[in-house]
C-alpha cells in the first residue's frame, strides 16, 4: 500500500516557556531530593503494623459501651461539647470578622494602605498557630473548653475576614448609588444596599467556616482545650483502640453529618 | 402633609418571613445552649486579661539568640511539608483518575472509592499526627504519614471534580480511532486538567507548611517539639521567637506559593 503522510507543521517553540518549565521542574526535583537527605527513615517503630492492625481492628470493634453512659464523659456529651465549641466560636469570629474586613476590603473609596494594612493583619492572625493560641487561653481561663472557644474565635477570623472582605469587594457599586439617589442616607445605604446583598456570602461564609471549626474543635482537646481530643490522645496514649475506634467513628460520623447539613444550607442560598 | 404622601415617604414595608424568624430562634437557642454546654464566660476572660496580654508581652521580646536552635528544626519542618505533600499527591493523581466518572464508567466502583475518600477527608491534621504518633512512634515519619494522608484528602476532591468538567471532545475523538484507556488519559485528559492539579498541590503544600508547624507538638517531627518544650517551661521569649519565625515563614511560602499559581493559570 502506498500512502503519503502529511508531514504536520512543526510545533511553535517558545523559548522563554520552555525555559521557565525547566527550571521549575529542575528546582523541584532538587527540592524533592534535598527534602529526603537527613529525614530518618529508620526511626519507625518494629510494632507499627501490629499497632496499626490494632486500631483497624478497634475501629472495626468499636467499644460501643463508651458512646452514652450518662456520666458526662462519654462519646455523645463529648461530641456535643466540641459542636457546641465550634458553634460558639464561629459565631464570636463571625462577629469579630466584619469590622476586619471592612478594614481590609479593597474599595474604591479607600487609600491603598489602608486596606493593604489589613489584610497584612489578617494573614498574621491566619499564620498564628491555632493550637498555640489555645494553650495560651488555657493559661488565662483555665483548662476546658472555654479556652477552646476563645482560641478558635479569634483564630477563625483570619480566614474569615479574608472571606468576607472578598464578599465586599465583589459588591457592585448600582444599588449604592440607587438609593443615593432617592435620598437615602448613609444608614440607609447599609440597611437596603450592602446589608441585603452581602447576607447571602456572610452566612455561607460562616457555614463553611463552621465545618472547618468543627474539625479544629475536635482536636483543640488535644492540648486540653475541651471537647473529644481530650478523651482520644488518652485513649491512644493507654492503648485503648476499642474506644479509639469508637471516637474516631464518631468523629466521623459528626463531621459527615454537619458537612451534609451545612451543604445543605447553603445549596439553598445560592 | 397629606396622608397619602406620608405613606409615600415612609419605607416600603418588608414581608414578613417565618423561616427567618425560626432561624433566629434556632441561632439564639444554640448559642445559649452553647455557652452552657462549654461554660464559656467572657468575664473570666476580662478577669485573666492581664494574665493573657502578660504572655503577650513576654512574647514579643523574641530572645533571638534562640533562632539559630530553632532553624535546623524549621528546615525539617518543610521538609516534612515537601514529602507528605509529594506522597500524597501521587496517590491522589491515581486515585483521581479512579473515581472520574467521565474516566471509569463502573458506578459501583467510583461509588465505593469515593465513600472511603470522603471519609479519609473527614479526619483532621492534627488528629492524623496524634494517631501516627502511636502507630509509627516519635519522629518526622510519623509528620509525613499524617500529611500525606491529609494531602490526599485535599487533592483527590480538588482534582477529581476539575477532571470531571473538561472537554469531553478529545476523549472521544481517541476512542473513535481505537485508542485505549492509558492513551486516553495520555493523550486527552492529563493535557487539560495538569495545571489544575500543579496548581492544587501547590494549595495543599501551603496548607501543609501551616499544618507541619504544629505537628511537633504532639510528638510528629518539626518545629513544634521546641514550641512544647518552651511552652512547658513557660520560656516564652522562645516562644515568641518560634512563633515569629513559623509566621514568616508561612507567609513568604504562602506568597511564592500563591504567585506561582497565578502565573500558572494565566
Amino acid at each position: 500500500m502506498n500512502t503519503t503522510y502529511k508531514q504536520l507543521p512543526p510545533k511553535p517553540v517558545d523559548m522563554k516557556k520552555k525555559i521557565i518549565h525547566w527550571a521549575s521542574t529542575i528546582l523541584t526535583i532538587a527540592l524533592i531530593i534535598w527534602s529526603c537527605i537527613g529525614i530518618d527513615f529508620s526511626g519507625i517503630k518494629a510494632t507499627a503494623a501490629q499497632i496499626a492492625g490494632a486500631i483497624f481492628s478497634g475501629i472495626l470493634h468499636p467499644d460501643w459501651s463508651y458512646v452514652y453512659n450518662g456520666s458526662g464523659e462519654d462519646l455523645v456529651s463529648q461530641l456535643w461539647q466540641t459542636i457546641c465549641i465550634a458553634f460558639l466560636g464561629t459565631f464570636i469570629s463571625a462577629i469579630i470578622s466584619l469590622p476586619f474586613a471592612f478594614w481590609a476590603a479593597n474599595t474604591r473609596h479607600k487609600k491603598w494602605y489602608a486596606s493593604r494594612s489589613g489584610k497584612i493583619v489578617l494573614a498574621i492572625i491566619r499564620s498564628f498557630p491555632e493550637i498555640i493560641l489555645a494553650l495560651m487561653f488555657i493559661k488565662a481561663v483555665g483548662p476546658g473548653s472555654a479556652a477552646g472557644v476563645l482560641a478558635l474565635g479569634f483564630h477563625s477570623v483570619g480566614m474569615l475576614a479574608k472571606l468576607f472582605s472578598e464578599a465586599i469587594e465583589n459588591l457592585e457599586d448600582g444599588p449604592n448609588e440607587a438609593v443615593t439617589s432617592v435620598g437615602g442616607s448613609k444608614t440607609n445605604i447599609i440597611m437596603f444596599s450592602i446589608m441585603p446583598n452581602l447576607m447571602p456570602a456572610l452566612i455561607s461564609n460562616t457555614l463553611y467556616r463552621f465545618d472547618v471549626s468543627i474539625r479544629s474543635a475536635s482536636i483543640l482537646g488535644l492540648v486540653g482545650a475541651g471537647g473529644i481530643g481530650y478523651p482520644l490522645i488518652i485513649s491512644l496514649q493507654y492503648r485503648q483502640w476499642n474506644r479509639v475506634g469508637i471516637i474516631l467513628l464518631g468523629i466521623i460520623v459528626m463531621v459527615v453529618i454537619i458537612d451534609w447539613i451545612s451543604g445543605q444550607i447553603r445549596k439553598r442560598l445560592v | 402633609m397629606s396622608k397619602t404622601e406620608q405613606d409615600l415617604m415612609s419605607l416600603p414595608k418588608k414581608k414578613f418571613k417565618f423561616m427567618n424568624l425560626a432561624w433566629i430562634v434556632i441561632l439564639v437557642a444554640g448559642l445559649f445552649v452553647s455557652i452552657n454546654v462549654t461554660n464559656t464566660h467572657l468575664s473570666e476572660l476580662f478577669a485573666n486579661f492581664g494574665q493573657f496580654t502578660e504572655i503577650f508581652v513576654q512574647m514579643s521580646h523574641p530572645d533571638w539568640s534562640y533562632s539559630s536552635t530553632v532553624i535546623p528544626l524549621l528546615l525539617e519542618t518543610i521538609k516534612m511539608a515537601v514529602l507528605g505533600t509529594l506522597f500524597g499527591s501521587i496517590v491522589a493523581f491515581v486515585y483521581s483518575l479512579l473515581i472520574a466518572r467521565n474516566i471509569v464508567k463502573n458506578k459501583a466502583v467510583t461509588g465505593t472509592l469515593r465513600v472511603i475518600m470522603n471519609i479519609i477527608r473527614t479526619i483532621p491534621d492534627l488528629l492524623l499526627g496524634a494517631i501516627f504518633v502511636a502507630i509509627v512512634g516519635i519522629g518526622p515519619v510519623a509528620g509525613i504519614l499524617a500529611l500525606s494522608v491529609f494531602t490526599f484528602g485535599v487533592v483527590v476532591k480538588l482534582f477529581y471534580e476539575a477532571i470531571e468538567t473538561i472537554d469531553p471532545g478529545p476523549i472521544e475523538a481517541l476512542i473513535a480511532v481505537g485508542a485505549n484507556k492509558l492513551q486516553i488519559i495520555h493523550f486527552a485528559v492529563l493535557p487539560q486538567i495538569m495545571t489544575y492539579f500543579i496548581s492544587y498541590v501547590l494549595y495543599a503544600f501551603e496548607i501543609n507548611v501551616r499544618a507541619s508547624t504544629v505537628l511537633g507538638y504532639l510528638g510528629a517531627g518539626g518545629i513544634g517539639l521546641y514550641l512544647q518544650q518552651t511552652l512547658q517551661v513557660f520560656d516564652y521569649a522562645k516562644t515568641g521567637t518560634i512563633i515569629i519565625v513559623i509566621i514568616v515563614v508561612v507567609v513568604i511560602i504562602d506568597y511564592i506559593s500563591s504567585k506561582s499559581r497565578e502565573a500558572l493559570m494565566r
